[in-house]
């Protein structure tokens, strides 16, 4: 079998679908073949892509959530496909905005989408519509907030001193007395 | 009834927890259930440079921590556009390698201590116990080996590292005949393996399986042949496959993949002692460290050091996805960076996050006890999975 080029890819996807922008991620070091989908035609171009014999992504590898603060549409979802038997690699990416950012699942089509589309709607509550067990999946389920999203921060656990106790604690005096110990260097 | 199977059950590996459905002692439906170690290595990653992260990468699958490093290491030096040399390239594979080995006498170890065959496990750990003490040489650890840079590696090997791994390499196959002497024909092990826990290899590739998981219902896909990195078209190997996608083919794949594994191994000890010795890092001074002796002879490479351990490297403005085969199947790593010495987003793909999403399809119908040799068949390490 021969090598799929990029831009036979893209040919087949406009080919089938003429009325859908299709869009090249451009950049310096852009290293993946990336185009980016509408959201709401996202499903049909996965299911065609799937099945298309000559592209035959049978497989879909990871899906990525990507948080863009403070660029608009805030959200991205990168969905990594690989077709086994042409050995090759394509990512589509769709673009989410801040207020209700949702996107269509894609269980549907590869159903090892569904525990992708659970971790990333925990890391970054981006709704899958459609999908049938949307949950958290790493994080316990009481957990609020999203973590992954830039605007919530790395964190720690706050540990108990007494500079964030609400009351101030006077430090015992014996320690407050105590000075540092000179060290006298005589010369030899 | 609903039958709740870990997270501190031996078998689940680590702190898995599976809800069992069950009709009598037949499974309706598996339920996995994890995050128990989850630590939030990907947001972590967003905070540190990329060196610092590698030892993060230690962590994940803590059993073939070499390969975590090498699928780190890759996709930056594929997101930054360099390439390490020959000499690098080689010795990467030789211990990655290794650890393939030591990553599946883990697993067929404590595989067959599950089932109930106690010595294997015994076999299997003196095994891995030379490669742990490889390790060790190599970079003075025995789990958490940080060894691989970006760019090449942390310090040169030592002397007698080749000696070590070439004695090991030639002994390796006899001991493969040990452990399958204990269990290929034995018919307790063939009763608990044989047509238990199937998976199709249609069912396979839907639900995204990889690595043994995949060969094992037949599929013939190894990245190390269709997408070659790290010079692994030059190497001379075969990819086992199995035939019905049951446990006991499983098993023979991996047990087949230890041999070509000391195979390459071997291959990988040849080239690195015709090449000779030489550079253990590239010499770009912009995203790897200068050698010492430079650093304490030239102003420039003075400076270079001091600005990568000051404030890291600045990547390109991008992406890059890159994957390798791991001891499990598809570790990949994503990068997005926004051109500053830390990543924007780092994503992992592990192995066994994914390939556990088949337990549910594997033990449909089937008894508890063969969700046991179900989970064990899966290889999976719950520090990749929770991450």
């Amino acid at each position: 079998m021969t090598a799929l080029a990029p831009e036979r890819v893209a040919e087949r996807l406009r080919e089938r679908f003429p009325a859908v922008a299709f869009r090249r991620q451009a950049g310096e070091a852009v290293r993946d073949f990336t185009l980016h989908v509408p959201a709401e035609s996202l499903v049909e171009v996965c299911a065609f892509l799937r099945d298309d014999p000559e592209l035959d992504f049978a497989m879909l590898s990871w899906i990525a959530g990507v948080d863009w603060l403070p660029r608009e549409p805030r959200f991205e979802v990168v969905y990594g496909l690989l077709s086994l038997s042409r050995a090759f690699r394509l990512n589509l990416k769709v673009q989410v905005g801040e207020e209700n950012p949702r996107v269509p699942t894609v269980t549907g089509v590869w159903p090892t989408a569904d525990w992708h589309e659970r971790e990333t709607w925990d890391f970054y509550g981006i709704e899958f519509t459609g999908h049938s067990d949307l949950r958290r999946i790493l994080l316990p389920e009481d957990w609020v907030g999203w973590p992954l999203r830039k605007d919530s921060p790395l964190g720690y656990e706050e540990v108990a001193f007494t500079h964030n106790t609400p009351q101030r604690v006077k430090p015992a005096p014996r320690l407050t007395k105590l000075k540092p110990r000179k060290v006298r260097y005589r010369a030899q | 009834m609903t039958l709740n199977m870990g997270p501190q059950h031996p078998s689940t590996h680590g702190v898995l927890r599976v809800a069992l459905e069950l009709d009598g002692e037949t499974v309706l439906a598996a339920r996995p259930i994890m995050g128990y170690l989850h630590t939030g290595m990907e947001k972590q990653a967003e905070y540190k440079t990329y060196t610092q992260s590698i030892p993060q990468t230690d962590r994940m699958d803590y059993l073939a921590p070499m390969s975590n490093n090498l699928a780190f290491c890759l996709a930056v030096e594929k997101l930054v556009g360099i390439e390490p040399p020959p000499r690098v390239q080689a010795i990467r594979v030789l211990l990655t390698e290794l650890t393939r080995v030591a990553a599946h006498c883990v697993w067929l170890g404590t595989h067959a201590l599950d089932i109930g065959a106690m010595t294997v496990f015994f076999y299997c750990f003196r095994e891995r116990e030379k490669i742990l003490a490889m390790y060790d040489q190599v970079c003075g650890a025995r789990l958490t080996a940080s060894y691989f840079r970006v760019g090449g590696l942390a310090s040169d090997i030592p002397a007698g590292l080749l000696e070590r791994a070439r004695k090991f390499v030639d002994e390796m196959p006899a001991h493969i005949d040990e452990y399958e002497a204990l269990l290929t024909k034995n018919p307790i092990w063939l009763a608990r393996t044989k047509g238990v826990a199937p998976l199709s290899a249609r069912d396979a590739i839907a639900l995204g399986a990889t690595g043994p998981m995949l060969r094992g219902s037949g599929v013939k896909w190894d990245l190390r042949k269709a997408q070659p990195y790290s010079g692994y078209d030059t190497y001379d190997f075969e990819i086992p496959v199995g035939a019905s996608g049951d446990a006991f083919d499983r098993y023979q794949v991996r047990v087949e993949e230890m041999r070509q594994a000391t195979r390459i191994a071997d291959q990988a000890i040849r080239r690195v002692e015709e090449i000779g010795p030489g550079d253990y890092r590239l010499r770009d001074y912009k995203y790897v460290l200068p050698p010492k002796e430079e650093v304490k002879t030239s102003m420039e490479a003075l400076i270079h050091h001091f600005k990568i351990v000051a404030h890291g490297f600045f990547p390109p403005k991008g992406e890059a996805y890159h994957a390798i085969e791991a001891p499990k199947g598809e570790l990949g790593f994503y990068f997005v960076s926004d051109g500053t010495p830390r990543p924007w987003r780092m994503k992992v793909r592990s192995p066994s996050f994914v390939n556990l999403q088949s337990l549910s399809t594997m033990v449909h119908g089937r008894l508890v006890a063969d969700v046991i040799t179900a989970i064990g068949s899966l290889d999976i390490v719950l520090g990749e999975i929770d991450r």
